[in-house]
């Protein structure tokens, strides 16, 4: 006994050390699928509260750019409101909005209040949570496409898993033919992604639009992604397609959460035909 | 010896302040980020016990990573270079052992050995942690190159903070 104190006495530094260490790496192999993203409830609280506050900052240095692209969306929107149209029927009194139309995407706006895109796993924060009605496995977009989906909400703040963050794979197509893949990043560029699983006799060409195919219960189709820079043959009968993103990560600030209000019917439907 | 204490709370509390909310939102062409907190374990006083030592890499580290969202990888890459500290600054001593009364800093022991010892450590610290983040050597090459140009990114504000805020 007296052996092993002094043993341990001798050795202290490195014992130590050691400990240290299987505590730490304990921590990073326990949260890094981003599924269970660690949750630091309280601290992202805090955290939170205070880069808020930087960032309340950092917005005036941005606005000019922000106040641009809210402008370039208000016109796009505007140009696809029903009042843009002119109406070309005959007979008049034809429905435009009646109960053969039912809502399935709800918006909510939010801003972020830090990111990052220079690791392998970035994650985003925005300033909306639970009390703003945001759930995890919500998509997230920007004006240009894209973003991520939502992984832990506080009463006030939410994490977002980026496509930048190489846990994070997104069934996606292309638009005008509709052959679809998995993309996910490799965490190198990032304004590029990987498009995996596309068959090799799909014709395709530089500068076709890929946007998500709506497969999962967590994207609305049709989000654009981004357009094709590259493809190649690698290994098999599978093309891998490199993609430019459309949303620069480097810049988010305005991003739109979008609720799914058919999503538990949809998951409970699949549950019963026993998918997985 | 009394001052010693609150002025290493203040650097703890400003170069984690200076990492979270500057360094860590500088995009330097994506993959190339500074980790200049490393600074605190590399000026600690020599009479720093061991445990003293390694337990302040673990809450320094830890700190960063509740604000970076990375729990536990910053506390292991800085852990791991703290335990290099002693080692590394038993195999540069000069001849006759570390006078008392000094700090490792290069207006003590001059350009050259400052280099030598923050540039291995902070390499160290910028190996255990890239490839702790990336885990997986699929692409070996590309995480290498991170690490050589964040290092050297580190290491040039390390050196340089000397010259211009610990000049004494």
């Amino acid at each position: 006994m007296r052996n092993l104190i002094r043993f341990i006495l001798n050795n202290h530094f490195f014992i130590l050390f050691i400990l240290f260490e299987i505590v730490a790496l304990t921590l990073v192999f326990q949260n890094n699928n981003y599924q269970k993203a660690f949750v630091f409830n309280l601290s992202r609280n805090i955290s939170g509260q205070i880069n808020s506050r930087i960032f309340s900052f950092r917005q005036y240095l941005d606005l000019y750019q922000t106040n641009i692209a809210l402008e370039e969306e208000n016109v796009r929107l505007r140009n696809n409101l029903l009042s843009s149209y002119k109406q070309n029927m005959r007979s008049p009194g034809s429905a435009e909005f009646d109960s053969a139309w039912v809502q399935q995407y709800n918006f909510i706006p939010a801003r972020v209040i830090s990111n990052s895109v220079n690791k392998q796993n970035n994650f985003i924060s925005i300033n909306k949570g639970a009390v703003h009605g945001i759930k995890p496995d919500m998509a997230v977009i920007s004006h240009d496409g894209i973003v991520g989906v939502v992984t832990g909400v506080s009463d006030h703040f939410a994490s977002v898993i980026p496509l930048l963050n190489t846990d994070l794979r997104i069934s996606s197509k292309i638009k005008n033919t509709g052959y679809f893949g998995s993309l996910h990043w490799d965490g190198k560029d990032p304004g590029s992604a990987l498009l995996h699983e596309m068959p090799h006799h799909v014709t395709m060409n530089t500068g076709d639009t890929i946007v998500t195919s709506g497969f999962s219960a967590i994207f609305p189709e049709g989000i654009r992604i981004g357009t094709i820079a590259d493809f190649a043959i690698t290994g098999g009968n599978f093309y891998t397609v490199v993609i430019d993103l459309s949303t620069d990560f480097r810049r988010l600030n305005h991003v739109y959460v979008i609720e799914n209000l058919f999503r538990d019917e949809l998951l409970d439907l699949e549950r019963q035909e026993g998918y997985d | 010896m009394i001052k010693v204490l609150p002025r290493n709370i203040i650097r703890i509390i400003v170069l984690v302040l200076f990492q979270v909310f500057i360094l860590n939102n500088l995009q330097f062409s994506g993959f190339v980020n500074p980790y200049f907190y490393v600074l605190f374990i590399l000026l600690l006083p020599f009479e720093t016990p061991g445990w003293l030592l390694l337990s302040l890499a673990f809450v320094l580290g830890l700190s960063i990573d509740i604000f970076a969202q990375t729990p536990g990888l910053h506390a292991a890459a800085t852990v791991f270079m703290a335990y290099l500290r002693p080692l590394v600054m038993d195999y540069f001593a000069p001849r006759d052992g570390y006078i008392s009364g000094t700090y490792p800093r290069v207006f003590y022991y001059g350009f050259g050995w400052f280099l030598q010892y923050a540039a291995i450590l902070v390499f160290a610290h910028h190996f255990f942690l890239f490839y702790l983040e990336v885990f997986r050597l699929s692409d070996f090459f590309f995480t290498f190159r991170r690490v050589i140009f964040s290092g050297i990114l580190t290491l040039f504000l390390v050196v340089i903070s000397q010259y211009f805020i610990y000049r004494r």
